[in-house]
């Protein structure tokens, strides 16, 4: 049980090994705020929707699985859109129309998909939450990097003294997709090292 | 001046605002399937197709059903229905009409519904209450951008096979760090629009 939950924290990474759902990542990590904000929605969207289809999955027939998943999952983010609009406008206003993109988040459809399609509501259920935890730290992860250069603040908090010049090029496109190029690295870095350590105990 | 629009429209949309390199949009393609210059010209026209079908239906259907009858809430739902039958819809015909499209074409056409690039454009286009003909054309350009970004990618990546690349960043973490590059190079084309 615990293993399905561990699984996407790490070892299977939505955006460090997986590298699926790169629009949101990307676009929304200009401050750490923005990626919490777009990684909580996420995991909501993930975490119900995969619950949903779990529970209907022996109702709906082979041929048509993908279009009710996908309306599924539209109307969980039709939810969380109108939530963030109604309670948190500011970032909502910040994130634009990559909340409703959630919708064609690979993550979202491949956990459908790949697990809560053929197994219980217990195990789809903690299979989305890691997936969804392991998304949001990697969001929260990118957003820090880029709005401590980009900005001198993580959070909001002052982190870099006055004297910092700041580096714009971190809160542009290009800066978004260098960033996390660098980041796979490093993830498979450690990871390898990890994995080089289990072998040696095992 | 309408017609100024529209050109303004085509080239902010394909290349100074470019859907992959400044709005994230239609990325998973880009670095999945990207790595064959012939297979990126077919994804990339199939796209640009579906893009500007999309483009005119999802306008027709926002403006003449969903606000008349006040159900903008129901937006997200009946535009990734549209966008996905439309895509069945444009795989049935283009089977019966010309094989040799179908054969040129068929593989990328499933890909194409969970492209982010379709349903983000539709919302875009929303979000800027571009008007019909002007969707059409934001449509349009949309997808040459796409396409342009990704036969790009395809060519640097046929070089790739050769270079030394460090064994960590192999795969995912060069085909970003090129994005990235890519990125900057069309910042280049910023200063068309504002400075003409």
């Amino acid at each position: 049980m615990i293993k399905d939950l561990i699984r996407g924290l790490w070892r299977e990474n939505p955006i460090f090994v997986q590298v699926l759902g790169m629009c949101p990542t990307l676009a929304v990590t200009t401050k750490a705020l923005f990626g919490f904000s777009m990684g909580i929605a996420t995991l909501f969207v993930v975490v119900s929707s995969s619950v949903v289809i779990s529970i209907i999955r022996k109702l709906v027939p082979e041929q048509v699985r993908i279009p009710m998943f996908t309306v599924i999952i539209a109307t969980f983010v039709t939810a969380a859109d109108y939530f963030l609009k109604a309670n948190f406008f500011s970032i909502s206003k910040a994130l634009g129309p990559y909340v409703p993109l959630i919708v064609v988040n690979c993550i979202i459809l491949g956990r459908a998909e790949a697990f809560a399609s053929k197994n219980s509501v217990g195990r789809s259920f903690l299979d989305a939450l890691g997936m969804g935890l392991g998304f949001t730290c990697a969001l929260i992860v990118l957003g820090s990097i880029r709005e401590l250069f980009g900005f001198g603040t993580i959070f909001g908090f002052q982190i870099l003294g006055d004297g910092f010049e700041k580096w714009i090029i971190m809160i542009l496109p290009a800066g978004a997709f260098i960033t996390l190029g660098i980041l796979v690295g490093v993830f498979n870095i450690i990871d390898k090292k990890m994995r080089a350590r289990e072998r040696v105990q095992g | 001046m309408e017609f100024e629009k529209l050109i303004l429209i085509l080239i902010g949309a394909s290349i100074t605002n470019n859907f992959v390199l400044t709005y994230f949009l239609g990325i998973c393609p880009f670095i999945g399937v990207s790595s064959k210059i012939d297979s990126a010209i077919g994804l990339g026209i199939a796209t640009t197709f579906v893009m500007t079908l999309a483009a005119t239906v999802t306008w027709l259907i926002y403006y003449y059903i969903l606000v008349p009858f006040n159900l903008v809430f129901l937006q997200y739902v009946t535009f990734i229905i549209v966008i996905a039958s439309l895509v069945q819809f444009v795989e049935m015909f283009i089977r019966k009409t010309s094989p040799p499209l179908y054969k040129a074409l068929g593989i990328f056409l499933p890909l194409i519904t969970t492209n982010c690039a379709i349903l983000g454009l539709t919302l875009f286009m929303v979000l800027r209450d571009y008007n019909f003909l002007e969707s059409i054309i934001f449509g349009l350009g949309a997808g040459v951008g796409f396409t342009l970004a990704l036969v790009i990618m395809a060519g640097i990546r046929e070089e790739l096979k050769f270079a030394d690349v460090p064994e960590p960043l192999k795969g995912a973490g060069i085909t970003l760090i090129i994005a990235g590059l890519l990125a900057l190079a069309f910042m280049g084309f910023g200063g068309i629009i504002s400075s003409g």
